[in-house]
């Protein structure tokens, strides 16, 4: 008996490591990650995570990749029903912001998320009270006219220069349609955030001086008025805004089909167009067209935001601290192909993997992103900005397609916003 | 040997397992009063359609009366009746631009348009599909087969179809431009749009109601038009004063399904136009799902009265099938 002692304790022992091992790994922090791509974000943030994860054994992240429609309409709901992920990779922050964790007590450094982040961190926040750290922005974008060089080109079209105004950009592109028989000159992503940009440039201030809409006025009116013009008289493609009735369209197939000379996109567009156009024709950036209020772009961009629900903010600040250090946010930024949030590394030189036509492109889209307006990135991280964005979208589209006046487009973007801003704050 | 024992074993298991109810019945027998045994047989059904039927409608009634954009019930502020009265707000019910809620009205109005196009134009398809397809004619078989394949498809592959159509690169303009012919903008002229809304909807559904027509002309006897033919009436009279009465009730079935299907109408043109151009395809199921969970900002109060007064219009038209189900009871009976 006693000789069986040793073999008895070595079992026991075993099986004690055993139950132990299963009891350690399955305290490990699960962190499920909604994620969608504009490129490749999730499948590049797949390839940290798992370097993160062999050197914190202690927490597993799962991503799952999920359409963009679906975080929209999805994670708010699940979030809601206190059943949503741990964080999300979000672009529309106030749809999520009742729900968003406040990272600064669990985060190693806020003092360097303050420093690096800090112009996009208003973004997730609810407003100027508010100085909470909710998340980490996976890219910067910026819009601006991708143009179809070899289009301009063959109309023999010089392309519109630095300081050109929107009409020069209508009646450029117009000419090039109709010399290289292309169907139209122009087209805009059919988003709201896309039409401010042009509109800021036309002198539209969004807010009143109290901050809230209604946010019709001259400058608005007058790039409305130009939009509707230019679909109706096809120099724009009306196909994308009036063709269906709710929601984002782009209109990058047409553009990569040679359909129109200059497209209204954005910085992430660029791992698209390298892929789909490559060297089927040349494209370029444009300088941001020119109004009576500036010229500039609209900012925008998607971050990873951490939610109230998790049970383990700790790990998921980890992560995010992790991603957030900028060698590792610089490497991800080049393996996304996307402009960088962070400040320190918008002044440095990136070692881009792109073509020479990229490396052009992504120069252009940092040097227009210099001269963004301070009102295009308060338009941005306003909490009413997409209620804003959707109206625009909803009630232009209509007057577009002749179904309601102007005026009367402007009067229901106004109740629109103004129902909005009401259903919000009913509590 | 083995196999009789093994075929023993086998029945003796699947006697234990058949008679395992056999004891607990015994009991509720013994102990239920007479007339409750049968609640023991509809109870889990009825559990199943309180949870999934009744309790969504009393929620379904509970959202309307509450208002703000949080999703669970105990954070809504009550409202009452201000959803109802803010979607009826109307300066003038025929101009949907007079109205608060521009967008339910002319959800509305497009409903109500398309109910009686569709309705009408699909009876009628129906009916002469029916009449056809009940000849003897060759091929017979396969054209009924035919028509009623579109019914087998998804909801959303019939609008990829017809979206792969009638896009403005799709296959219908890419005929027109091979024959020499200027492309049309199907889907970006309200009246376009809306007309090819009525056409596929009629196209994918109008299989299932010719089946039903189809029936009921099988079940009028031979006889009466055998007496017909000897009288030399003429075909024109055989249809209206024979074959139409008796096809009444089936005539009734398909008109108050296609009703209510039509009323329910979203799927389809959801994929297909979106709503579009601006609201000119947007019915009153879209209007809200886009109020209660597509929009930014979440109004499920106001969505929810809106179903709700959609169910209203639902349960008059079901009102009306069964009272025409009984009349034809009755008038058998």
């Amino acid at each position: 008996m006693l000789a069986d002692l040793p073999l008895r304790i070595t079992l026991a022992a075993a099986t004690l490591a055993a139950f132990g091992g299963i009891a350690v790994k399955a305290e490990a922090a699960d962190i499920r990650i909604a994620c969608y791509s504009d490129g490749n974000e999730c499948p590049a943030t797949k390839i940290l995570a798992e370097r993160f994860m062999k050197d914190n054994a202690d927490i597993h992240i799962t991503i799952d990749e999920m359409p963009y429609k679906q975080i929209l309409e999805s994670v708010p709901v699940q979030l809601a029903a206190g059943n949503g992920p741990d964080i999300a990779r979000v672009s529309d922050f106030g749809q999520v912001a009742s729900y968003q964790l406040d990272l600064t007590p669990y985060l190693k450094d806020p003092a360097y998320w303050q420093t690096a982040y800090g112009p996009v961190l208003d973004w997730m926040r609810t407003g100027p009270d508010d100085h909470g750290i909710y998340g980490l922005m996976t890219q910067l974008t910026v819009s601006a006219p991708i143009v179809n060089k070899t289009l301009f080109d063959q109309a023999g079209v010089p392309i519109p220069a630095k300081g050109a105004t929107w009409d020069d950009w209508a009646v450029a592109t117009a000419k090039v349609a109709k010399a290289t028989k292309t169907p139209f000159g122009m087209a805009w992503d059919r988003s709201g955030a896309r039409f401010s940009g042009p509109a800021i440039s036309e002198g539209a201030k969004f807010f009143y001086s109290a901050g809230h809409p209604p946010m019709v006025d001259n400058g608005f009116k007058s790039m409305a008025a130009k939009f509707v013009k230019w679909n109706q008289d096809g120099t724009v493609d009306k196909d994308v805004w009036v063709s269906t009735g709710g929601g984002y369209r782009d209109a990058f197939e047409e553009f990569a089909n040679g359909k129109i000379a200059v497209y209204l996109s954005g910085s992430w567009q660029l791992a698209r167009l390298q892929k789909q156009i490559g060297e089927g024709f040349e494209w370029v950036i444009g300088d941001a067209p020119c109004g009576a209020g500036g010229c500039t772009g609209m900012p925008g961009g998607a971050g990873f935001v951490a939610f109230k629900g998790t049970k383990s903010p700790k790990e998921v600040a980890r992560f995010l601290d992790y991603l957030a250090s900028e060698p590792v946010y610089a490497e991800w930024m080049v393996m996304t192909s996307n402009l960088p949030a962070n400040l320190d590394l918008q002044k440095k030189k990136l070692d881009y993997k792109l073509t020479p036509a990229g490396i052009a492109a992504m120069a252009q889209f940092q040097a227009n992103a210099a001269t963004l307006s301070p009102l295009a990135y308060k338009l941005q991280g306003s909490a009413m900005s997409r209620p804003m964005f959707n109206a625009t979208v909803d009630r232009i589209s209509q007057a577009i397609s002749g179904q309601i006046t102007l005026d009367q487009a402007y009067e229901r973007i106004t109740s629109d916003v103004a129902d909005a801003a009401a259903a919000k704050n009913r509590k | 040997m083995i196999g009789t024992i093994a075929s023993q074993a086998a029945g003796r298991l699947y006697a234990a397992v058949m008679n395992l109810p056999e004891r607990p019945m015994r009991w509720a027998q013994g102990h239920l009063p007479d007339g409750r045994l049968g609640w023991l047989f509809v109870g889990p059904n009825l559990a199943i359609f309180a949870v999934f039927t009744f309790l969504p409608i009393i929620v379904d009634f509970y959202y309307a009366g509450t208002g703000g954009t949080n999703l669970l019930p105990t954070e809504r502020p009550w409202v009452g009746l201000e959803n109802f009265a803010s979607l009826l707000a109307c300066k003038d019910y025929f101009e949907p631009n007079s109205c608060v809620r521009d967008q339910f009205w002319y959800a509305i109005w497009n409903t109500v348009k398309f109910v009686a196009l569709q309705v009408a134009l699909m009876l009628a398809f129906s009916l002469v599909t029916a009449l056809v397809l009940n000849r003897k004619i060759i091929g017979r078989g396969f054209f009924r087969a035919a028509f009623f394949y579109p019914v087998l498809l998804s909801p959303v592959v019939v609008a990829l179809i017809w979206k792969w159509v009638l896009q403005r690169d799709g296959v219908l303009n890419a005929a027109f431009v091979g024959a020499g012919l200027q492309p049309v903008e199907w889907l970006l002229s309200a009246r376009s749009a809306f007309g090819w809304t009525v056409f596929v909807s009629i196209w994918a559904h109008m299989g299932f109601y010719t089946l039903i027509l189809l029936a009921g002309l099988q079940a009028i006897p031979a006889d009466i038009y055998e007496a017909a033919a000897m009288d030399a009436a003429p075909p024109l009279r055989v249809f209206r004063r024979i074959t139409l009465p008796l096809l009444m009730p089936s005539v009734l079935v398909v008109l108050v399904l296609g009703l209510i299907r039509a009323v329910q109408i979203f799927d389809e043109v959801y994929v297909l136009t979106g709503g579009g151009p601006g609201s000119a395809t947007t019915y009153l199921v879209e209007f809200i799902y886009n109020t209660g969970f597509s929009a930014q900002v979440r109004q499920y109060g106001l969505a929810a009265a809106a179903s709700l007064l959609l169910a209203g219009v639902l349960l008059v038209l079901t009102l009306i099938q069964l009272r025409g189900m009984r009349a034809k009871g009755s008038s058998r009976g």
